[in-house]
């Protein structure tokens, strides 16, 4: 601990820490000082530039900003002198000066006006008016008026210091100096991400939400009526937002300052909160027709789906829903039943989807998305931890001197994530990228290493790194003897895998991958990220285990700065397969074979469960075409598009005697349906999340749903009601009741306690005391309470490039889109940045194809063939096609392979042989 | 699995999609597109690395000096080159005056630049009148500019052509050298290595390198002598030495030879003359402080000098008199603001010259956030002599009080303008003498005796000593001793407007009321008549509220105006 310091402010003797400005100290004491360049917010450094909190310090010859200048002993400030007044009022004067009028103003509750309203100084200038940059109106989120910048740098910190994205500068010089995009480009047509920091921290409009300002006058129009705390819904990171509402509707999202994202939010969750709002929302339950027969190839077009389905009451839906499942249950058993949960739902949610499909109809046959996206990981992890979740969660990269992020995206997928990696790299860790898809920009400046490897030669090249720790003996041989098990037969596999010999298959010089595993091996801390690069192949439990096993072996986990941290993808796909969406296990992971867990549950929910394994989202498909699965209800999840060899899905789909599907949208599996029940999107309802960082967070209701559409739950419980279950909960806090008492996991959580702190990491200790963040320090949850290291063999990806299918085809996601599209798709920002399937093409491919930029192409493999443009993309390999999942008009998985790791059941999303052809009749194909 | 090879052709045709349809998707990735040509010609000019991010400016140098600009090609394959992003480069390549940016579908600018200076020295010569007469003229591939003060005011009005200065310029010099395309710097004969040696040189820096002379000494000496820093702030060398000693190592030292404050040149004329003794200078005060390493930050406009630091850095090297340190040489880009210190480190930095709060004083945290040592190059360049004749000598040199000699830059209306170097605390009636009086035709009226940030006296008060100190009581400073004679000739709404306009130009923009405050002060001051009382309230917050001394000190001259010349004001 420093000394306190002792200092007189504004003539009374005050304390504070060392390394405390004399702003906060004042703020302590309750004097307001204005700011401008200053934000009081974690991660903005004090640039001191505005002048608007100037104080006068005696003895010194001129004054002082409080923002930046540190108290020190015997310093004698003066806040409010008429010196210091009158500077800062002359410095809002001179802002003013160039100022819109307040009347014709962007924002007149920006932090600007509001501060001049507080001063009560007047809101015009004496001084003669400058020149200003005019609108730009380029981007489809941001509207930037620069007219109202008054070079206060914020938003420069924001995208430089904060999110880490480097867009904005300050070019040119003096009173000419001004707020630039790359290369004084026009932002829409700029690198800039859109995740919005600069327009969150802008003290006055001048960059800010462009739905809020009426596009002629540029002045703000949207004004909110109330605001509610709650969760951004898309992916893993779990950022804490804030909603504000006008009329039931959204008006825009801040981000606040959550654990995982300390009030950063990326284009996602800022700026694509309005599918909710779209005219697509499912308003009334709907009954497939008569005269509508089902097909796999059938579309059914949302906005006019009559001719498929017909409205129907809410009584007669739910109805046919569980009478349609009762009758096969009764039929057929419940074997033949199977229903898919979603990872984007709420734990209560989830829950109550696996009780259902347990107690209601006696079967395993529960899955979801996990299914498809960490499977293998969670495989991996539980043989080797006995725990599939992250030891560590990513904010723990602070503490990191090494980051290895193999197979993950994290600046598209989990792009809030990515900004607390570039804080550590930025800070000097060793940030080492591994991934066949290389950088070009961004994250190319912040690693110390890209290992742009040969696609689906994981195990090559981790058992290469693993070779290098045994070889040259940098393992921990104390770690590995005090908590660990199956060294000497890693130590033995790892032997012929010399990265000498393993060059030539996974394409990166032995020298560096030796280099990148001596780091990792001797960095004080390291940690390992990694995503669905590693989990989407045939091999991906394989992939996991070396990194398991190199964590293992050089003792890179439980302490801070080191761990394994899978990336989970969905908002809740901890959380659901927590809550046990997973057909093998009950919730927490135990066993459905476990006849200890059996009996727990057959008497919590008092009937005889069945004792098999479930079936897994890719078997189901097939024991529906098999015959053996007849009966589905889908809850969230949209198959027809995010399973693997999706024509194949779909007439697996429409094969089904009876399909309840129960979305916010008329998704492509919903088009299969028998009935449609039309739910509550993240915005609408309670419920708590868990993100990929074990953190459990309360979401809360903004909006009400739309039409008709019900709560989730309630529709859950309907269904359960209807095939004979006397469930009786009447709200989300009695499910967490419930969930509490069965998971180990929630210990010590409580539904009031999450409302209240907003977020809870498990494993907790005691009611009152935060959460373990790191975990296995001591021990590990296994028998013996020791790690198994699993030695892995390089295995090639099911389908390999040949004569026919020359190219290798990976697939994936894009910042803007959220998995199968069918929410982001429909959030108008989100659909204006990225409007259109496109395929990524490296420069010689294309050369080689004869396509230019923008050309279409047709891609075809052994399934089927989409075609669509061709986007020239630096970061592909070689001889690789990438096309993100989210485009239905294009959809990938009509070409992804279904074959599956033998462990993880997951399947190879991210290699299969496929053709890359130019098609002559360009636009006309694609219309 | 069921794969009948057959291609869907229903899902080919797939067209109903949630997406709106309202906009074309991207050919490329966001941003610019980088053509790999860009990142082949930049190599060709950098080499293939390692880069380092603080080289930034010098890399961008390269590029300008082979493209005549910065074309924004090749600024996107340097920045991914050495990883600095686009928006870092392009905030650095716009801040310096002499880089040019050429965006993509921009035409180069013409192939020969030719920068007339504006500044006050060579306004009163008719730098106006040479404008407008270049103006007129039809030169091919020449493009006429305006620059800041390039540190010949003794021979105004002075122009550059291409990096040829020309002395008393005029149309018909200036076109000669465009047509002989003459666009070189004249090397001026100076003293060598060799020369330098054969009188003594370097002596004094052995005789530290070797343990016969102690650092103690050595600082109580030039504290003894008085020496302060001549770069205009005047702060003692001795004990700025002491200060940066007692910081924790590793520590660097800077020199700042960024002479732009107008009116000033006398470290040109050291340097084109006496390079050596300011070297051996700096090599003590590195051996000193003990600096890893020295960086001589020289400006642009100085093309001449840089030749010569290049190749005599190169000689010591040879020589094995640089072993206790390592000399780096950094090329400014055309900005005044790198003369203030911490701007220049952060230049230095490879970034644009913005200046840095204190405190921490660059002392404690400069260089890449080391303790650094930063002097004047005339400052520098006195301390092999005062070592070698002792303190006593030196403190001597001075009169009314002041210690030591200096070096007036002086320009104006004076019959024979140059640097003049004599006694510290001479008066400015003294220095018109030294120059042999007044210009012909014109009256002593008024003078600048430290630049424009130093204020403007009014010929009455001709007789105070001119040094560190003495001038503050009436706004005004001596800074780094260029004084100015202005004339009954002179206009002074006009002159504190020039004044005004530089420090307008050449304010980093950093803080609110010097980039606003110069900008609204020029358009007060271009009205015929001032607003006194918004003048009064402008000067009182740019002086208490900038960050650094250009701000701080730019409402000096109008300040002096309003005080010392009521009777000019309209």
């Amino acid at each position: 601990m420093t000394a306190k310091i002792t200092f007189e402010l504004d003539g009374q003797s005050v304390e504070a820490e060392a390394g405390e400005t004399i702003w906060q100290v004042a703020e302590r004491h309750k004097k307001k000082i204005p700011h401008l360049c200053w934000l009081p917010e974690p991660g903005y450094r004090a640039d001191g530039n505005c002048r608007a909190c100037m104080v006068e310090i005696e003895g010194e010859r001129v004054l002082a900003a409080s923002c930046q200048r540190k108290v020190s002993n015997g310093l004698k400030v003066k806040t409010a002198s008429e010196r210091a007044k009158k500077s800062r009022d002359m410095v809002f004067e001179l802002l003013l000066a160039d100022q819109p009028a307040k009347k014709d103003c962007h924002d007149p509750n920006s932090k600007f006006w509001t501060w001049v309203g507080d001063m009560g100084i007047a809101e015009t200038s004496r001084y003669p008016k400058g020149d200003k940059p005019a609108a730009d109106v380029s981007h489809a989120a941001i509207a930037v008026n620069l007219d109202a910048c008054i070079n206060c740098g914020l938003c420069v910190r924001a995208c430089r210091d904060v999110q880490h994205n480097d867009v904005i500068g300050m070019a040119y010089r003096g009173h000419g100096s001004k707020v630039v995009f790359d290369f004084d480009a026009d932002m829409g047509k700029s690198t800039c991400v859109a995740c919005g920091e600069c327009v969150q921290a802008c003290p006055t409009g001048a960059l800010m939400e462009a739905n809020l300002l009426e596009k002629d006058t540029g002045k703000r129009i949207g004004f909110e009526d109330k605001k509610v705390d709650t969760l951004c819904p898309y992916c893993g990171v779990g950022c804490q937002t804030t909603a504000y509402v006008k009329d039931d509707k959204i008006l825009y999202i801040d981000g606040r300052d959550g654990p995982s994202n300390q009030n950063r939010l990326c284009v996602k969750g800022r700026f694509g909160f309005d599918y909710i709002h779209h005219p697509d929302r499912l308003t009334v339950p709907l009954i497939r027709r008569d005269d509508a027969p089902k097909s796999g190839t059938a579309q059914v077009d949302p906005k006019n789906p009559w001719a498929t389905f017909r409205k129907a009451t809410w009584e007669e839906a739910l109805a046919k829903a569980s009478g349609g499942l009762k009758t096969i249950l009764k039929r057929d058993g419940g074997d033949a039943l199977a229903g898919f949960g979603s990872a984007k739902c709420s734990n209560e949610e989830a829950y109550l989807f696996q009780k259902l499909i347990r107690q209601g109809f006696g079967t395993n046959n529960v899955d979801h998305c996990t299914r498809l996206c960490h499977a293998s990981s969670v495989a991996a992890l539980m043989e080797g931890l006995n725990s599939g979740a992250v030891t560590a969660p990513f904010m723990a990269a602070k503490d990191a001197d090494c980051i290895i992020v193999i197979g993950a995206r994290p600046a598209e997928n989990h792009p809030v994530a990515a900004t607390f990696i570039r804080d550590a790299a930025k800070r000097g860790a060793k940030y080492i990228i591994i991934d066949p898809r290389g950088r070009a920009t961004g994250a190319q400046r912040y690693a110390s290493h890209i290992l742009q490897f040969k696609a689906g030669t994981d195990v090559a090249l981790l058992n290469g790194m693993l070779h290098t720790i045994v070889d040259e003996k940098l393992y921990d041989q104390q770690y590995i003897q005090a908590h660990t098990e199956g060294f000497e037969a890693l130590k033995a596999k790892v032997k012929d895998y010399s990265p000498e010999k393993m060059e030539a298959v996974c394409g990166i010089p032995a020298a560096t991958v030796r280099d990148v595993a001596r780091i990792y091996a001797t960095s004080r801390t390291s940690m390992i990220f990694w995503g669905m690069g590693i989990s989407q192949h045939v091999h991906g439990t394989d992939n996991s285990r070396c990194l398991i096993a190199l964590a293992l072996i050089t003792g890179q986990i439980g302490r801070p700065g080191t761990g394994l941290h899978p990336l989970r993808g969905q908002n809740n796909v901890q959380g659901a397969s927590d809550a046990g969406l997973i057909p093998m296990v009950y919730p927490d992971y135990i066993s459905v074979e476990d006849p200890k867990a059996q009996q727990f549950y057959e008497e919590l929910y008092g009937r005889e469960l069945s004792h098999k394994k479930g079936l897994t989202v890719v078997e189901i498909i097939n024991a529906i075409l098999k015959g053996s699965v007849k009966g589905m209800f889908i809850h969230g999840e949209n198959p027809a598009m995010s399973d693997p060899d999706a024509t194949h899905a779909r007439e697996a789909l429409a094969k089904l005697e009876h399909l309840v599907v129960q979305d916010i949208f008329l998704t492509e599996t919903a088009w299969h349906a028998d009935v449609v029940l039309p739910a509550s999107a993240h915005a609408e309802k309670w419920g708590t999340f868990t993100n990929t960082n074990r953190q459990v967070q309360m979401g809360r209701p903004v909006v009400n749903p739309p039409g008709e559409a019900r709560q989730d739950w309630e529709l859950i419980q309907e269904i359960a009601r209807g095939v004979g279950l006397n469930w009786t909960y009447t709200h989300p806090s009695e499910v967490f009741d419930e969930m509490a008492s069965c998971m180990p996991s929630l210990k010590n959580i409580t539904w009031e306690r999450v409302n209240r702190e907003e977020s809870v990491t498990y494993p907790v200790d005691s009611p009152t005391k935060p959460g373990n963040e790191i975990i296995f320090g001591d021990t590990f949850p296994t028998k013996s309470g020791r790690a198994r290291i699993v030695p892995a063999d390089v295995s090639p990806p099911a389908e390999l490039p040949d004569k026919d299918y020359p190219m290798v085809l990976t697939t994936g996601r894009l910042l803007e889109h959220w998995h199968t599209g069918s929410m982001t798709r429909r959030a108008t920002n989100l659909d204006l940045l990225e409007p259109e399937a496109i395929a990524g093409l490296n420069r010689f491919d294309m050369e080689r194809i004869g396509v230019a930029p923008g050309d279409f192409i047709r891609v075809s493999t052994r399934r089927g063939e989409v075609t669509l443009k061709a986007r020239l993309d630096r970061e592909v390999a070689e001889g690789m096609v990438f096309i993100p999942f989210c485009f239905a008009e294009a959809s990938a998985n009509i070409l992804t392979n279904p074959q599956v790791d033998p462990y993880g059941k997951i399947p190879e999303f991210k290699f299969c042989a496929a053709k890359v052809e130019r098609v002559r009749e360009k636009a006309e194909a694609a219309e | 699995m069921a794969t009948n090879g057959k291609p869907n052709g229903a899902a080919a045709q797939r067209t109903i999609h949630p997406g709106s349809g309202r906009r074309k998707a991207s050919a490329f990735q966001k941003g610019r597109p980088l053509n790999p040509s860009e990142t082949t010609a930049v190599e060709a000019l950098i080499g293939n690395g390692p880069y380092e991010r603080a080289l930034l400016i010098e890399y961008l140098h390269k590029i300008q000096d082979a493209e005549g600009c910065l074309p924004a090609g090749h600024l996107h394959a340097l920045g991914e080159l050495v990883r600095i992003p686009m928006a870092e480069v392009y905030e650095t390549a716009t801040f310096y005056a002499h880089f040019d940016v050429v965006q993509d579908g921009e035409e180069k600018p013409a192939k020969i630049t030719i920068r007339v200076c504006d500044s006050l020295s060579c306004m009163l010569a008719g730098a106006e009148k040479l404008l407008a007469n270049l103006g007129s003229e039809d030169m091919d591939g020449v493009r006429v500019v305006r620059a800041p003060c390039i540190g010949a005011c003794d021979v105004a009005p002075a122009a550059d052509v291409g990096h040829h200065l020309v002395s008393k310029a005029s149309v018909a010099k200036i076109k000669k050298l465009v047509a002989a395309g003459d666009t070189h710097p004249e090397i001026p004969k100076y003293q060598s290595l060799a020369a330098y040696q054969k009188q003594g040189g370097y002596a004094v820096l052995k005789s530290c390198l070797d343990g016969s002379r102690k650092v103690d000494d050595v600082i109580t000496a030039l504290s003894d002598g008085g020496l302060r820093g001549l770069g205009g702030a005047g702060f003692p060398t001795g004990r700025k030495w002491g200060f940066v000693r007692a910081e924790k190592g590793p520590r660097l030292m800077a020199v700042n030879g960024d002479e732009g404050e107008p009116g000033t040149f006398k470290d040109r004329y050291y340097l084109e003359r006496n390079p050596h003794q300011f070297l051996e200078g700096m090599l003590i005060a590195a051996w000193a402080v003990e600096a890893q390493e020295v960086f001589i930050y020289m400006r642009d406009e100085y093309p001449a000098v840089l030749h010569i630091l290049h190749e005599e850095v190169a000689n010591l090297d040879k020589a094995g008199l640089t072993k206790h340190t390592k000399v780096s040489i950094r090329r400014g880009a055309g900005a005044y603001i790198c003369g203030e210190e911490s701007a220049m480190i952060e230049s230095i930095e490879g970034k644009r010259g913005i200046p840095r709060h204190r405190p921490p004083y660059v002392a404690q945290v400069g260089i890449f956030d080391r303790p650094t040592l930063v002097n004047n190059v005339e400052t520098l360049y006195w301390i092999p002599q005062i070592l070698e004749k002792g303190a006593a000598w030196f403190s001597a040199l001075g009169k009314n009080g002041a210690k030591g000699n200096r070096s007036y830059s002086v320009s104006g209306h004076v019959n024979k303008p140059g640097v003049i170097l004599t006694a510290a605390g001479t008066t400015a009636n003294e220095l018109i003498e030294l120059c042999g009086g007044m210009a012909k035709g014109h009256t002593f009226k008024g003078y600048l005796p430290g630049g424009p940030s130093g204020g403007i006296l009014p010929s009455s008060m001709g007789d105070i000593p001119l040094d560190f100190g003495t001038l503050e009581k009436h706004g005004c400073f001596v800074g780094s001793h260029a004084v100015v004679i202005l004339s009954d000739k002179d206009d002074m709404q006009a002159v504190a407007l020039n004044l005004m306009k530089f420090f307008e130009d050449e304010s980093c923009g950093q803080c609110t009321p010097c980039r606003n405050g110069t900008e609204k002060a020029v358009k007060l001051m271009s009205e015929k008549t001032w607003d006194q009382d918004l003048l009064q309230d402008l000067a009182q917050v740019m002086r208490d509220a900038s960050i650094c001394g250009l701000g701080q000190a730019a409402s000096n001259p109008v300040m002096s105006v309003l005080k010392f010349f009521p009777d000019d004001l309209k």
